[in-house]
């Protein structure tokens, strides 16, 4: 661990737009604080670039606090960085040494496509979640909140699938580029409070048919995603989905609900 | 000229109710007949599309992020408030009323404030319907925590990410509505300007920010839900997009924007670093529940800690200030925000700060380990340690953390009526975007609370009356108005991409940001803030002559996003400063220094600024015209805030 | 699109399909070692040919059989599918992936799968086809005189070349002739590069095993913290470690007793 300023060797993916091909550039940054995070040493580097009226190296960032899923970046073979449990914004130049080469990334599936250099369209996560990712209520006339209690265990685990942030790194890290550690959390959360029982059924039907259609790969139960999952979101919320699924599709009456309001 | 805030009459407890009844309806099968504009997908945002597509208008949404789920509502973290009462400690409708009211300094509308707390209640039942997971007991009911400015437990949460839970309720039936084809949404879209016909918003032109194209949109009525604008400060704990854009050029067009200068400095974060420093992180306020808060006493042990001769957990408890819990014995710890952020910078100012800088004081959970043990609060705040260990290297377990102030909230905003219309018919702002329910201070756990009130549970009423008013007839895209405003967006994009100078737009924004920390953050003077308008004013010249712009219009560029941002920001901080400047009082987040208790306390001067500043444009580099509107208390009594 | 048919054309129904065809064929491998061990009896291989006889003239049995045999059909085809899909998923690679936390085996089940199948059909041909469709193989015929339970052997030619099995028993003498598998057997495990392709093959089962059978029940959703120390038992220890190393020992053991010969 560094004390020091250090100076650094990036390797950086640069794309012009989706339907360009892209190239690695090489770039030095220098004078790098350990105490900058990760994406600010990015900025130290762009704002050189800019001033030598060069185009910036664009990727998606916002609330630099790990919690909006903005950020990516597949940092030297892994996504968000070399750190268990964080994303990329959270992490710090202390993690690195001087004289380091530091390759960067975009996410790489099928599904995300590249919009320029390291930012990514994600919006597949979003259709997913279009497909089912809610409980049909609709704003007023619902009951008390403490009308249902429910048990703090059961509590507790909806919310650990619940801190997904849907940044896609289980897409980056998986082999495949699979998308089940970011479908199975949001079927899970809902699929185990009791708030998400009358469309459990017709939700992992709707929610799979969309994540199929996007053009993910398959899960190996491998455990990639739980491993880089920055908010540590575990397998078992595949196994969830899958009991789910098969249940629904092999065991229930109802047919797939459907969403599309038709009908 | 004096505003008409269009608040109902009669007793304060029946306003809402009485006011609901008198509002026009639209009836359900013409309702498919209106378009609505959502600008801003957070919980404001999110929650008023979702509720106004399930009443049957068609909306269509807007947001810069890649998705509606990032908004900045997304990284809240300590809670939500709301009267329930569950923890019968005597809370009630009207105490939560009268708390933000007071947290508030006196400085909000007294008929808005009843409103939001009236509907907390149903905030929370609609979160929990949607599967928000808000912490449980063992039984199973919902558990409360306290914030600041409260002697009840009344603040719901999910773990240190409520925003983000609340966020994904509001997202979830977003999506719901987007699934059902009455949303139709667009990401990666910034709005760039209002479209006016005849005195009324009729619809916005963005710019798609991965291929550049310039669009118009028109619709019966536009919601800005783009929340606030502390990243004027450059550095503050909003996200790094987090702009004034919408609302700004939605000024220009001629809503009047409120109280611009009521900043919220959050005496919760993690200290400054460095110049590199992009953003500030906050360090919710639930620490303060179990979290002590202190200083050295004398300045030499502040300089050896500095200094690193000697650490926190070094200093004896005999030469520990805990200036909080000894200057307000009932509050303590739990002071609002305001109050607690002067009071960390007095001992910065004094020279008992710690850490390098000498910007910090200490948060220490030493007594909390003790009492609770390490497992008990790393349940509690885990994450909140984790994520400070994270950025600061430093152990909180073994450690106090280190803490000082930062912009995290503007309470000021686009002026609103009571039915949350700005001046300008048609145009709307909801959320942390308007000025309306926190006065002159936020209370802590609040922000959540007005976004949702006004997403779910106002615009979807108030809205109506307007709609019914200006009938169904569809807006006529083919109106010049369309053109003519589309091309002002052009040519202000190609003025931008023509600035080919040596300096960068983000030297810029910390620029400005460094003139308005100084002049018009936790202490102003008139001074300082004559210094900063000229200051600012000159920034704003050399911006337009010698900052650089890089790349094209067609396709993603970061560099053109932030270029406009920070023009506008630069606008914006001239107009705080010339409200600072007229508001001769201090007040929740305003302080003049001029005007202060024998105690160093906020001194409110209510007969002479007892009312909203709402500031018109009048023109490039004119001075903006202002516009009082009276704050009339019928129901609280104005007093020194007392946390004692 | 039925609804079965959109089940299994689903990624879960596929991964339902590898799942379910997986524990098929580990529950076979079970009944398969266990009647192999009769390969370790000094019986000169009766009990042996008999076991093999049976196997490939009980009805029943043969009906698994061909279940069987579909089902490593599907498991590969799937597997074939899955592949090809899921490298789809991700047309542009990455550049630099460091050693990730996660096992070799299921990294590489493909791998391992693939020298499974070509295991099996070397496997399959030399045994089972050559026992049932080739005419090679010559016949032995156990003499057991039934008051003192001893039994000699000796080569047996058959009369008619469609001839199977015969079981009598004369002057208290059961005489059992039977074709002779275990002496194909012997022949195979005398030659080294035989041996160590098996040996090889039952390590590919060993890592195959090592991930998929748990991961099995992953697909199935039968998780639960519960039981999921004795599926990782079973999965580790049976599945990846007992099975394959009996398996192994078999060549190992008839290369070493070639030696001495």
């Amino acid at each position: 661990m560094s004390h020091e300023n250090m100076n650094l060797t990036l390797k950086v993916w640069r794309q012009k737009n989706t339907q360009t091909p892209g190239k690695f550039v090489t770039y030095k940054a220098e004078g790098i604080s350990p105490d900058m995070s990760f994406l600010e040493m990015l900025d130290v580097v762009n704002e050189s670039l800019i001033k030598k009226q060069e185009d910036p190296i664009h990727f998606d960032h916002d609330c630099r606090e790990g919690i909006c899923g903005s950020c990516s970046l597949y940092i030297n073979g892994r996504p968000h960085g070399p750190k268990r449990a964080i994303t990329t914004c959270q992490l710090h130049m202390r993690s690195f040494n001087d004289g380091d080469t530091v390759t960067i990334e975009p996410w790489r599936s099928a599904a995300f496509p590249v919009i320029k250099d390291l930012a990514t369209d994600r919006s597949a996560f979003d259709r997913i979640q279009q497909a089912g990712g809610f409980i049909s209520v609709n704003t007023g006339g619902v009951p008390d909140a403490n009308s249902t209690p429910i048990p703090k265990v059961v509590a507790d685990e909806a919310f650990n699938s619940a801190t997904c942030i849907g940044c896609g790194a289980c897409v980056a890290a998986c082999k495949n580029a699979s998308a089940m550690l970011f479908t199975s959390a949001k079927i899970t959360q809902l699929g185990l409070l009791p708030q998400g029982q009358p469309e459990r059924w017709s939700r992992v039907q709707a929610m799979v048919k969309q994540m199929d259609k996007e053009g993910f790969g398959n899960c190996t139960n491998t455990g990639a995603c739980e491993a880089e999952c920055p908010k540590e979101i575990t397998l078992m919320n595949i196994s969830r989905m899958n009991n789910d699924f098969f249940s629904a599709k092999l065991f229930r009456e109802e047919h797939t609900h459907d969403h599309s309001g038709n009908g | 000229m004096s505003l008409n805030a269009n608040i109902p009459q009669g007793p304060l407890a029946e306003k809402w109710s009485k006011h609901k009844f008198n509002l026009k309806l639209v009836n359900p099968a013409n309702k498919r007949k209106y378009n609505v504009i959502v600008v801003g997908t957070g919980l404001a945002g999110a929650s008023a599309a979702a509720s106004l597509a399930e009443l049957g208008y068609n909306v269509t949404a807007f947001c810069f992020q890649d998705s509606p789920r990032r908004a900045h509502s997304i990284a809240a973290q300590g809670g939500i408030n709301a009267a329930k009462n569950y923890q019968n400690d005597g809370d009630s409708v009207y105490r939560l009323f009268y708390d933000t009211i007071k947290g508030g300094d006196y400085r909000a509308r007294e008929a808005n404030v009843h409103r939001l707390a009236e509907n907390s209640v149903n905030i929370i039942d609609q979160c929990v319907a949607q599967g928000v997971p808000f912490a449980r007991e063992y039984g199973g009911l919902l558990d409360n925590r306290s914030f600041g400015g409260a002697q009840v437990s009344r603040t719901f949460y999910a773990r240190g990410q409520t925003g983000q839970q609340l966020l994904l309720g509001a997202y979830s039936a977003l999506n719901r509505q987007i699934n059902l084809g009455k949303v139709k949404m667009y990401t990666r879209h910034e709005m760039l300007d209002v479209v006016m016909i005849d005195g009324h918003a009729k619809g916005i032109v963005t710019r798609n920010l991965v291929t550049g194209a310039i669009d118009t949109h028109a619709a019966h009525a536009v919601l800005l839900c783009t929340g606030g604008y502390g990243n004027v400060f450059y550095l503050s704990t909003n996200a790094i997009g987090s702009n004034v854009t919408a609302a700004w050029r939605a000024h220009k067009r001629g809503a009047y924007f409120a109280n611009p200068c009521y900043t919220q400095i959050h005496p919760t974060c993690i200290p400054v670093t460095g110049d590199h420093q992009s953003k500030l992180t906050l360090m919710s306020e639930s620490l303060r529940n179990d979290g002590r808060v202190w200083a050295p006493k004398t300045v030499e042990i502040a300089k050896k800690l500095r200094n690193k001769e000697i650490t926190a957990s070094q200093v004896k408890e005999e030469d520990r200030d805990y200036f909080l819990e000894r200057k307000y014995p009932s509050f303590g710890n739990l002071v609002p925000r305001d109050v607690a952020s002067r009071n960390a910078k007095d001992m910065a100012d004094e020279g008992r700060g710690v850490g390098t800088s000498g910007f910090a004081v200490y948060l220490d959970f030493a007594d909390a380990i003790s009492r609770m043990g390490e497992d008990t609060v790393r349940a509690k705040y885990g994450n909140l340690f984790d994520m400070y260990y994270q950025i600061t290297d430093e152990n909180p377990y073994k450690q106090p953390m280190r803490i000082y102030p930062a912009v995290h909230y503007t309470m000021g905003g686009l002026w609103v009526d009571y039915n949350l219309s700005t001046n300008v018919p048609g145009l709307y702002a909801l959320g942390e975007c308007n000025f309306s329910d926190h006065g002159a201070n936020r209370l802590g756990a609040s922000a959540l609370m007005q976004g949702l009130s006004d997403g779910y549970f106002v615009i979807p009423y108030t809205l109506g009356d307007y709609l019914a008013t200006i009938g169904p007839k569809p807006v006529d895209k083919n109106h010049p108005a369309f053109a003519q405003t589309k091309q002002d967006v052009l040519d202000n994009v190609n003025k931008l991409l023509s600035l080919k100078g040596n300096k960068t737009v983000v030297e810029y924004h910390r620029e400005l940001g460094h003139i308005m920390w100084e002049y018009c953050g936790m202490a102003r003077s008139k001074e300082g803030l004559t210094k900063a308008k000229a200051m600012i004013k000159e920034l704003k010249a050399d911006f337009w002559k010698n900052a650089v712009v890089v790349g094209e219009n067609e396709e993603l560029n970061l560099s053109l996003e932030r270029a406009g941002r920070v023009a506008d920001f630069i606008e914006l901080g001239e107009l705080m400063v010339t409200d600072a400047l007229m508001r001769n009082e201090s007040c929740g987040g305003h302080f003049r220094i001029e005007s202060q208790t024998e105690e160093g306390e906020a001194l409110r001067d209510d007969e002479n600024y007892a009312f909203v500043a709402a500031w018109e444009f009048k023109g490039e580099n004119q001075e903006e015209e202002l516009h009082k509107e009276e704050l009339v208390f019928e129901n609280v009594k104005l007093t020194q805030r007392s946390y004692k | 699109m039925s609804e079965f048919k959109q089940t299994f054309n689903s990624s879960l129904g596929k991964k339902l399909i590898m799942a379910l065809t997986g524990l098929f064929l580990c529950t076979f491998l079970i009944v398969h070692v266990g009647g192999n061990l009769l390969l370790f009896k000094h019986d000169d291989g009766f009990a042996f040919n008999s076991y093999a006889n049976f196997l490939t003239h009980f009805p029943p049995i043969e009906v698994i059989a061909y279940i069987l045999y579909f089902f490593i059909i599907l498991h590969s085809v799937y597997a074939l599918v899955l592949t090809i899909k899921n490298r789809r998923a991700r047309p542009v690679g990455y550049a630099v992936t460091t050693k990730s936390p996660t096992s070799w085996s299921s990294k590489n089940m493909g791998l391992l799968g693939s020298i499974l199948l070509l295991f099996i059909v070397i496997h399959m041909g030399d045994f089972w086809f050559t026992y049932k469709y080739k005419d090679i193989l010559p016949f032995k015929e156990y003499r057991t005189n039934l008051a003192t339970n001893e039994t000699t052997v000796s080569e047996y030619k058959p009369e008619v070349p469609t001839f199977e099995r015969s079981i009598s028993v004369e002057n208290n003498v059961e005489i059992v002739r039977v074709k002779d598998l275990h002496s194909r057997i012997q022949w195979s495990f005398s030659h080294l590069w035989y041996v160590v392709f098996y040996v090889i093959a039952m390590f590919a089962v060993s890592f195959h095993l090592l991930h998929g059978f748990q991961s099995a029940f992953k697909t199935l959703g039968w998780v639960h913290k519960k039981y999921d120390g004795i599926v990782s038992f079973i999965g580790t220890w049976l599945f990846a470690v007992i099975i394959p190393l009996l398996f192994a020992l078999m060549p190992i053991v008839y290369y070493f007793q070639s030696l001495g010969k």
